[in-house]
């Protein structure tokens, strides 16, 4: 394997909370690569450790041990305020709750991540603008997000999750507040934006058939990978 | 992240609940509006004692007697009866910083002309009285020289004993009665206007000291003597020069205390304008009290907003807002809301320091440098109580704030 494409690198991973007296092994050693432009579904039932290792792939949390590479940088060693900087730069989030700003327009949400990264306004709203138009809501750009459906809003936030340019998508449970054909054409948007514009995307999901579009699968149990597929 | 935007965004969330930031703004609004308004009532109340003790002239000096005591027991100030005529006119033969004097004999008495009565004030006063005081006639003239030597029964009106007895009619030449003694009208003073409380310069007679002597009090001293030096700069001068005077006079041995006082009028003047500057301190400390009450109205309103607001901090943080972008955003928070409550503050203050001068008759003087500091603190106030908000905003951890329900 080419060491240039792999985007992500995990050795060893382990995370131990400490919850009163008990000490709670959320992962206990996972090594995985994962490489530029793959779509990769992270599957297991809840408390297994998904949310967890998403956490730390997204940035939001550090290992207890092992050592974690994002685009060749060993992130596990980053303070806090770098792990802002490389969320800002690298990643893209999409929640389940699609997590928008109440009372903001499509277009002041798709902008925030820009705001953090001094990108000047009028460059932000370009950008913005752009990818709003990947996720097709080039005219509803003044619509507030309470005035949307929840497919528009899961767009906005996938929008705003690409504005950045990142290197990676974590979506975690893109669908699980949509019905069943929104939640397709959610579904069809991923798969587009990785088969059309490359971008590395993992979906941390208990959804089959969400899963069932990933090229991979990793399933997790009890902190360690079960299989692969 | 820039100033501006950071600005604007602080502006949004705050235009989002209208209402509550306005509520949370009236307290530094009444705040620095009630500091401005106090402080210019307190400034107002220091230029007018400055005026009025200008006009007395700041050249003037007054001479008492001292308080005397027996066996022990002290008399009040000016309770010794050793000041003289010849005293008063030693002091104007022999003092070269001293160019007039005037000996005072002060009393009351019953006026009476035709049907109407009146009880006022006597001054007994030397012909120099109104160029000592700065005072002019309005009508007729004062009585002179002459008048004094041979101790006439002549009076000048105050403006306000004119009116009650007179009611506009002509006094000059006129006979009033005082103490059932007659006594002829020969002029009337210009009004001075009340000089704030009860007191009123305007309600008073003059008559020359020698009459009040002889026919109201009966006695050979005088009370005080009124002196006016040369000029302000030499009235200290003029005060050594009155004290060595009266100290041979009065036959005070060296190193022994004098039997009388000498007062300056600027340090009069001094004492008052301390006072009333005391006055602004208090009134203005008082009317801080609410500008700091209002602070904690913003801490109070930042802590509910910063809960209510776990979830946007934890999507910020999320894309990328540091430590520091989540502290500025809830500290600018704060101080746009304070900054704007001390604009406000301002022109309620200024607006409210206009209608109290208007209203209540009171001379007030808004002063760039109170506006200033009332500004000032009101945005140091936001700086103050928005800090521990804005730091636990920041201190969130982002994985729980994102789960925050």
């Amino acid at each position: 394997m080419n060491s240039n494409n792999v985007l992500i690198k995990m050795e060893d991973l382990t995370k131990t909370y400490q919850v009163g007296e008990t000490q709670v092994r959320a992962l206990r050693g996972i090594s995985y690569d994962i490489r530029k432009g793959d779509l990769l579904a992270i599957m297991g039932p809840s408390g297994s450790g998904k949310s967890t290792l998403m956490n730390i792939i997204g940035c939001l949390d550090k290992p207890t041990n092992g050592r974690y590479f994002l685009d060749g940088k060993e992130v596990s060693t980053f303070n806090k305020n770098q792990l802002a900087g490389i969320r800002n730069n690298k990643i893209g989030f999409v929640f389940q709750t699609f997590n928008l700003l109440a009372r903001t327009t499509a277009l002041e949400n798709t902008e925030l991540p820009l705001l953090y990264s001094n990108t000047p306004t009028r460059d932000a709203k370009k950008l913005a603008m752009k990818a709003l138009a990947q996720v097709g809501l080039e005219d509803r750009e003044l619509h507030k997000s309470s005035q949307m459906s929840g497919g528009e809003r899961q767009r906005v936030a996938i929008a705003r999750a690409l504005v950045n340019s990142p290197s990676l998508i974590l979506a975690d449970e893109p669908t699980g507040n949509l019905d069943t054909k929104t939640g397709n054409e959610i579904m069809a948007v991923f798969k587009r934006l990785n088969r059309e514009n490359g971008i590395t995307i993992i979906l941390v999901t208990h959804d089959p058939e969400v899963s069932a579009i990933a090229e991979k699968v990793m399933h997790i149990r009890d902190g360690l990978i079960e299989t692969l597929e | 992240m820039n100033i501006l935007r950071t600005i604007k965004i602080a502006l949004k969330a705050l235009s989002r609940n209208k209402m509550r930031s306005f509520l949370t703004a009236l307290g530094i609004i009444i705040g620095v509006g009630a500091v401005i308004a106090m402080v210019s009532i307190g400034q107002g109340a220091k230029a007018e004692v400055e005026k009025r003790f200008s006009e007395m002239g700041t050249n003037l000096l007054f001479v008492r007697p001292g308080s005397r005591s027996y066996r022990g027991r002290h008399g009040g100030s000016s309770s010794y009866e050793n000041l003289t005529e010849a005293d008063a006119e030693a002091i104007l033969e022999n003092c070269d910083a001293v160019n007039y004097i005037s000996p005072n004999v002060n009393s009351r008495a019953q006026i009476i002309y035709q049907n109407k009565n009146w009880n006022t004030s006597i001054y007994g006063t030397g012909h120099d009285y109104p160029i000592i005081r700065n005072w002019e006639v309005e009508e007729g003239e004062f009585f002179s020289e002459q008048h004094v030597k041979s101790a006439q029964k002549v009076c000048i009106l105050g403006s306000e004993v004119n009116q009650n007895l007179f009611e506009g009619a002509n006094p000059l030449g006129q006979i009033i009665r005082m103490n059932k003694i007659p006594f002829r009208v020969i002029g009337t003073m210009e009004s001075k206007g009340e000089s704030g409380g009860w007191f009123n310069r305007d309600d008073v007679i003059f008559i020359p000291y020698t009459t009040a002597q002889m026919r109201l009090l009966g006695i050979n001293h005088i009370q005080s003597v009124d002196v006016s030096a040369i000029s302000m700069d030499r009235s200290a001068e003029a005060m050594a020069q009155i004290e060595e005077v009266l100290r041979i006079r009065h036959k005070i041995a060296p190193g022994a205390e004098d039997d009388f006082n000498v007062r300056n009028m600027s340090d009069i003047a001094e004492g008052a304008s301390e006072a009333t500057a005391i006055l602004t301190i208090l009134l203005g400390g008082i009317a801080s009290i609410s500008l700091l009450v209002g602070g904690i109205g913003i801490m109070n309103i930042m802590l509910v907003s910063v809960t209510e607001r776990i979830r946007e901090i934890g999507i910020r943080m999320s894309m990328g807002a540091r430590e520091k972008d989540i502290l500025y955003q809830f500290l600018t928070e704060a101080i746009v809301l304070s900054t704007l409550g001390g604009l406000l503050g301002i022109t309620l203050g200024v607006g409210s320091s206009q209608l109290i001068s208007h209203f209540a008759d009171m001379t007030t003087v808004v002063s760039f440098g109170s506006v200033a500091l009332a500004f000032i603190f009101a945005a140091s106030v936001g700086i103050f109580f928005g800090f521990y908000p804005a730091r636990k905003a920041s201190k969130l951890d982002p994985i729980d704030a994102l789960r925050y329900e």
